[in-house]
């Protein structure tokens, strides 16, 4: 096996461990850290059942957002949806051995490419051209941007623009990831630009503001109900002071 | 009449362009070592403040989940940088929510983050440094903290938490505010935030007993520490002497005189509003609580109701419970002593507009609405109420409860701009520590949007009467009115609307009802 396909593969487990054990611990702070006090911001669900609907509004919706600025949502949303619909296309590389019918349905979600880069143009061009946007942007807002563009201009390249790699190759290499099977890295440079992208937007997730993933279902003033009157929410630490302070 | 610049009112609310550093400067008056020492916190900055700095946020950090959920998941969208009314009305980027949340963040990407440890320039890490902290003082004393940011955050990130906290460190290293911390002093020892003394408060409510007896002919009564009440009245202590809180406070006295309720207000606990919440400190927040609870106990009281205050009531609605457990459903014993005394019939606390409003569906209260016939009244939402609160336990009930108990009284009601009140609600330009003279500038130009939507509306419909529930709404907007050219009186508590119109009848004086009161318990 080449020196490249070596490294290319010990990079994918190397991303993926970095991303799942950081995201873990991040997952672990924020489930441990206490919530003291209630703070649900308005509109504020008064019972536990609105505030699964408002988290899914939010998480599928980003109906704040949408509350906020029009732009920014339609650019926000039509990038992250369609990251889903691709991540959905991209699974038949990594499924071992033969692909589900549903899944090999999942070809036209191809065109998703687009909404994507378009998107991502949005924001990036928002970043540059909206002045208070501008202010609050430091370089790795650009970086990340441009990260997820590159991402998705070579994957775009080799599905519409005849970059196509030998796809028996693809196939066997990241299939290989999974099952531990592996072999060699197809050596088209579009290609090899393309997954070495993704790791490492897959290693960064857990140090940089991708976080606001599952941040977002930790976030108290959108996921605490807002019942303070009729139930007591105390936090282990104040709980703590009240027995050292009898009485109060 | 100024030494600023006034914004101008124009048809439409602008975003404004940036304007880098036009509030820059040192910020509010500093407590002196007087006042930080009679909280707990250094006479003066401590030598190795940096470091007690740091240690601080990570406490913050490991014991409020919302920092670091917060400070982790922005993404820098921008959805807030044209929310924040210090923004729209004085156009520094600073004021834009996230940029003001940026002053702390970068501090803790530095010194908390992998990235902002080893790649600072890159995710726009900071040192905190003497001209961060500069910017700390100076900004963090230019949020309200009235959270209409976070309503439109895609992850609820909300400023005032972030607020809160950065005060709280300044106040651990010896930096805090005059304002703020020299009002807390008083409350700690007197019991209200304007150190009025038990006999001052005695004058005043016998006085103001007389006034309404000459006005109405009608012996309405205000007691105060009156031992076995059913009702303990917590309002804030502006309402004892403000204009035009005072005419509020008249108000409660009449509902509660015609729904023949026994009621008090407490000498020990005369203050509603809670400060401790201003500056992000649990203890001080709590011993705040902690007054009105001893108050209740003391007077054996079975409700609580808290007056026009818009801070108050979120402290009181949402924090209560948890501070002292007024409310209701607690298992450990601490609390259960006073909810077992509570009358758990009714929500506890319980808001006056609550009150007034459940006399009035009832059928209870009679009204002369022609009395505010002259009125065109528009409701202003305080912040704290608005997006830190609830009222009568319906979804929106804080937005359709005031209202309900405006139209009940007045004739004319109409709302200013959509985008302008409930959750999207501006702040008046004056809450969370801010209603200080020193900041005139900030209060002036931070009160600018919502002086755009008054001006819209009396243009519109000739609104002339501007009604709130907040102690500060009504101090800042009676200073804050004239520079746009409004008449100052156009604030008016919404109980006094109610007063205007309430049907006094004399036969449900104060003794009569205990009279009758015995009568039926004796069957």
């Amino acid at each position: 096996m080449s020196l490249m396909s070596i490294l290319f593969i010990v990079f994918f487990y190397l991303a993926v461990s970095l991303c799942l054990v950081g995201v873990t611990l991040k997952v672990i702070q924020y489930a441990s850290t206490p919530v003291p006090l209630k703070i649900p911001t308005a509109p504020a669900p008064l019972t536990k059942l609105g505030v699964i609907l408002r988290m899914t509004r939010e998480v599928l919706l980003f109906s704040s957002l949408f509350r906020a600025s029009k732009w920014t949502w339609l650019f926000g949303w039509l990038f992250h949806w369609a990251l889903v619909l691709l991540f959905i296309r991209h699974l038949p590389y990594f499924w071992p051995g033969e692909t589900p019918e549903l899944l090999r349905q999942a070809e036209p979600l191809k065109y998703a490419a687009f909404p994507l880069i378009f998107g991502l143009s949005g924001l990036l061009a928002r970043r540059f051209f909206v002045d208070r946007v501008r202010y609050i942007s430091s370089p790795s807002d650009y970086l990340l941007l441009l990260l997820l563009i590159a991402i998705a201009v070579t994957g775009a390249l080799m599905t519409f623009a005849h970059f196509y790699p030998d796809m028996g190759m693809v196939y066997s290499f990241t299939e290989g990831l999974i099952t531990l099977d592996w072999s060699e890295l197809p050596s088209e440079g579009v290609f090899m630009a393309h997954i070495f992208m993704v790791f490492i937007l897959i290693a960064i997730f857990p140090i940089s503001k991708m976080l606001h993933a599952p941040g977002v279902f930790f976030s108290p003033t959108l996921n605490q109900t807002d019942d303070a009157r009729k139930k007591r929410h105390i936090s282990s630490w104040a709980q703590e002071k009240e027995k050292n302070s009898k009485g109060g | 009449m100024a030494k600023f610049d006034i914004p101008k009112l124009e048809t439409y609310l602008k975003t404004p362009a940036l304007k880098s550093d036009a509030m820059s400067g040192d910020g509010p008056f500093k407590a002196n070592a007087d006042m930080q020492k009679s909280l707990g916190f250094p006479g003066e900055k401590v030598d190795n403040w940096q470091q007690v700095a740091i240690e601080k946020m990570g406490e913050t950090i490991s014991k409020y989940r919302s920092i670091p959920v917060f400070l982790d998941a922005c993404v820098k969208c921008g959805a807030c940088t044209d929310k924040c009314h210090y923004f729209l009305g004085t156009g520094d980027p600073k004021n834009m929510p996230v940029a003001r949340q940026d002053l702390f963040r970068s501090v803790y990407r530095r010194h908390f983050t992998f990235a902002g440890k080893h790649f600072p320039k890159l995710v726009g890490a900071k040192e905190l440094d003497e001209d961060m902290l500069d910017d700390w003082y100076n900004y963090f004393h230019q949020c309200s903290e009235c959270r209409r940011c976070s309503v439109y955050c895609p992850y609820g990130i909300d400023t005032a938490e972030i607020t809160m906290a950065a005060r709280e460190v300044m106040n651990v290293i010896g930096v805090g505010q005059k304002y703020c911390n020299q009002i807390l002093g008083k409350v700690k020892k007197i019991g209200n935030n304007l150190g009025m003394p038990e006999p001052a408060l005695r004058d005043t409510l016998l006085d103001l007993e007389k006034e309404i007896e000459e006005d109405t002919g009608v012996a309405v009564k205000l007691p105060l520490d009156r031992e076995g009440a059913d009702i303990l009245l917590i309002t804030p202590s502006a309402d004892f002497f403000a204009e035009p809180h005072i005419d509020g406070l008249i108000g409660y006295a009449k509902v509660f005189h015609q729904s023949g309720a026994s009621w008090t207000l407490s000498s020990y606990a005369s203050e509603g509003a809670n400060f401790g919440m201003f500056i992000g400190n649990y203890d001080i927040m709590r011993e705040g609580a902690l007054r009105i609870r001893k108050a209740a106990l003391d007077l054996g009281v079975k409700r609580i109701i808290v007056g026009e205050c818009g801070h108050a009531w979120r402290v009181a609605y949402s924090f209560w419970n948890t501070l002292t457990g007024i409310g209701g459903g607690a298992s450990d014993e601490y609390a259960l002593q006073l909810q077992n005394q509570l009358d758990q019939n009714y929500p506890q606390p319980q808001h006056i507009i609550e009150y007034t409003y459940d006399l009035i569906q009832k059928g209870q209260l009679t009204f002369d609405k022609t009395k505010n016939d002259h009125r065109t009244v528009t409701f202003h939402d305080s912040c704290n109420v608005a997006r830190g609160s609830n009222m009568g336990g319906i979804e929106n009930g804080q937005f359709i409860l005031p209202r309900e108990v405006i139209k009940a009284v007045c004739n004319h009601f109409v709302d200013m701009a959509e985008n302008t009140i409930k959750a999207s609600t501006f702040c008046c330009g004056g809450g969370g520590g801010l209603l200080a003279d020193d900041l005139l500038e900030l209060r002036v130009k931070g009160a600018f949007p919502r002086m755009q939507a008054l001006k819209q509306s009396e243009e519109k419909s000739g609104v002339n009467t501007l009604a709130a529930l907040c102690a500060i709404c009504k101090s800042q907007f009676t200073k804050v009115l004239p520079f746009y050219d409004f008449d100052p009186f156009m604030v008016v508590s919404v109980h006094q609307l109610v007063s205007e119109a309430l049907v006094l009848s004399e036969d449900h004086s104060q003794e009569e009802v205990e009279l009758y009161n015995d009568a039926s318990t004796a069957e």
